[in-house]
């Protein structure tokens, strides 16, 4: 009961004239933040953070949640209407809302995602209310075995992702893995993998790099060359009942998505050095492995949308958490988040829910109305999305390949990158001609750069025997699982060869 | 199709074994008290990679898969035609950043595929060929405080104007 009487305060004070204002603001900035390819809730919250010191503490602090928000709303928008995902956080969400628009199910897509976040929000407001302190002492338990071994999960998770060719499979995971290893050493900090002795690769292949120019050339112009050109335009319509229809649609075949996103997104956001792109990344992976039709999977379907989005929100809800309990952020827009709350003269850790209940409450209690806010500005924006899918094609390419270019460029600030997002276009075209998976790459370097420190930590702390990862209670049940889920291709791909001499 | 499968896989695997050298640099094995060494993670997977091609080509020897067996063209004429104009245009476009600047670029782009390669009407390209990048100039420079590449110098007294509009 006194966490609801300390709620209802903090809700009083989210509602102040001032706090909604600004919440208002804060999701529509973050959504088309959010929205922009190569920009994310990070770059919002990072360049409007000084803003913020116009306004007291509380309100600036609730102001760049609502950005985060609204960002985390954004991320669907780009990857359903333009096919490239805007940030690493919506990646999975291009696998299924990107055909849902090119079906002529934009409406649905944008909706699911919209409805699905609004779930995710909420279900991890409720966590977060409930179990802070508690959730809090279960994250630092992982260490980087469980980290690595949560990570290999993830890997596992999606090796189906790239349809039945597990070769071809497995060398774009491997290959996206190496690639996020390009740059220095994380450890001993010594150059590596600076191909072609280019000084640009001293600094790393960013994720986005790769993902704009997979999703945002090469995949255009594989669409281009195999269509012809003949690409009829989006014949979605907007209607109020039209919503209402898409929302029992998302409801009826995206629950489980949602219900697995929502509870794992909190999860996995809640850890450390995770965040809400693996949450994200592995509920898409369960979901589909928990489906009846896994192979509707990557073609369309709702539960493809609404896990992804529900993971993601709820994920940044959590991530929030080790933040102001423990002083640890969970992901780069709550380490800026952290920044600001310092400067302000807050100290997050156990002690801020003491010394500072007003406005721990009141943060919480922006959440939820961050949350209503930012489903009621995405919903009423969706007529400007469903338009931008109505244009001709041949407007609509241009502007795809220039937002690519310009969005890259705003990301990085390297005309280096943009070079390389054409090799990755060129080369994930052909690569697409020959039925090579591009996803898994994508997945695996923004996964890539958790994997391999918390792989070497482990090591190093068992002095190099990999049974650390084997022994530790926590650990041991997710690599077995991961295991497991890593065979499961490999015997489906065995069991119809052994079949046929019996035939 | 069957051609350009091999190739393809000759070409990653030939990758693969690059990356495993680039990787070896930084050595492979593991260190008492530092651990695995820098090259480690990166090697195993490019031996990872090099073995998976070597599965695909398997597969092609075995015509097992659909591109093993497929006689068709990796491209045909018309795909040729089109990546070249499509893809021709965006590499233009890139190289032309430095020069023109990224705004510039933009608009020169527009005005080629919308004109050129859509034929849409002069109206639509010219609308879209001025207002696009003025409104991605006034994002990105003045709502996002982001500095896109100006070009050469002969571009100053347009982004002076517009500068001063911003700032």
């Amino acid at each position: 009961m006194e966490i609801l009487s300390l709620l209802g305060d903090g809700m009083l004070v989210a509602i102040q004239p001032l706090n909604l204002l600004l919440i208002l603001v804060g999701v529509t900035l973050g959504l088309f933040i959010g929205a922009m390819p190569g920009l994310g809730s990070v770059n919002g919250v990072a360049i409007l953070l000084p803003i913020t010191f116009l306004v007291p503490p509380g309100s600036a602090i609730i102001f760049l949640a609502a950005i985060y928000y609204g960002a985390m709303y954004g991320g669907a928008i780009s990857s359903i209407t333009l096919g490239i995902p805007g940030a690493s956080t919506a990646v999975a969400t291009t696998f299924d809302g990107r055909p849902l628009a090119m079906q002529g199910k934009a409406r649905l897509a944008l909706v699911a995602a919209a409805v699905a976040s609004f779930v995710g929000g909420t279900v991890s407001n409720v966590l977060f209310t409930g179990f802070a302190p508690l959730l809090a002492t279960v994250a630092l338990s992982f260490g980087p075995p469980e980290i690595f071994a949560l990570m290999l999960l993830a890997f596992a998770t999606f090796v189906g992702l790239g349809g039945d060719d597990i070769p071809k499979t497995v060398f774009s995971i491997c290959f996206g893995l190496v690639l996020a290893a390009v740059g220095f050493d994380q450890i001993s900090g010594a150059p590596r993998l600076v191909l072609f002795d280019l000084n640009g690769f001293l600094g790393g292949i960013s994720f986005l790099v790769l993902a704009i120019g997979v999703y945002g050339i090469g995949e255009m112009l594989w669409t281009i060359e195999s269509t012809r050109g003949d690409i009829s335009k989006s014949d979605a319509k907007m209607s109020l009942k039209g919503i209402v229809e898409d929302t029992g649609t998302t409801f009826r075949r995206g629950w489980k998505g949602m219900s697995i996103g929502s509870l794992l997104g909190f999860f996995v956001g809640v850890l450390p050095a995770a965040g809400a792109t693996p949450a994200s990344l592995m509920s898409y992976g369960v979901t589909k492995m928990l489906s009846k039709r896994p192979d509707e999977f990557g073609r369309g379907h709702v539960g493809g949308v609404t896990a992804p989005e529900a993971a993601n929100n709820s994920a940044s809800t959590g991530s929030m958490l080790p933040m102001l309990t423990l002083g640890i952020p969970g992901s780069p827009t709550t380490a800026i988040l952290l920044g600001g709350m310092v400067i302000w003269g807050l100290t997050p850790g156990p002690r801020l829910f003491v010394e500072q209940s007003d406005f721990v409450w009141g943060l919480i209690g922006s959440f939820y109305v961050s949350n209503l806010f930012a489903l009621l500005v995405n919903l009423s924006f969706i007529p400007l999305f469903i338009w931008m899918l109505r244009m001709p094609f041949t407007v609509l390419a241009p502007l795809i390949f220039v937002l690519s270019i310009v969005g890259g460029y705003a990301a990085m600030q390297d005309m280096f990158d943009i070079w390389l997002i054409l090799v990755f276009g060129f080369g994930a075209f052909f690569l697409r001609k020959f039925d090579y998976p591009v996803a898994p790459a994508v997945l695996a370097i923004v996964l890539g750069p958790i994997a391999e420190p918390t792989m070497r930590q482990s090591l190093l702390l068992s002095s190099g025997d990999p049974s650390i990862f084997f022994t530790r209670p926590i650990s041991a049940p997710i690599m077995v699982a991961a295991i497991i889920l890593i065979l499961m291709p490999a015997f489906k791909y065995l069991r119809p060869r052994r079949a046929k001499p019996a035939e | 199709m069957r051609v350009g499968e091999l190739v393809t896989a000759g070409v990653l695997a030939l990758l693969s074994i690059y990356l495993m050298y680039m990787a070896s640099a930084n050595g492979i094995g593991f260190t008492a008290g530092t651990g695995p060494q820098g090259g480690f993670w990166p090697f195993w997977l490019s031996l990872g990679m090099l073995i998976s091609t070597g599965f695909v080509m398997l597969n092609w020897v075995r015509r097992a898969s659909p591109h093993s067996r497929s006689e068709e063209p990796v491209l045909d004429s018309v795909g040729r035609k089109t990546l070249m104009l499509v893809g021709g245009g965006i590499i233009g476009f890139v190289a032309l950043i430095d020069i023109v600047s990224m705004y510039g670029a933009v608009a020169i782009f527009l005005l080629y595929y919308l004109r050129l390669l859509g034929r849409h009407s002069w109206r639509l390209t010219l609308s879209m060929v001025v207002l696009f990048p003025l409104g991605l100039f006034f994002f990105f420079e003045g709502l996002m405080q982001i500095s896109m590449p100006t070009g050469m110098s002969f571009t100053d007294p347009v982004f002076n104007v517009l500068y001063d509009i911003i700032y």
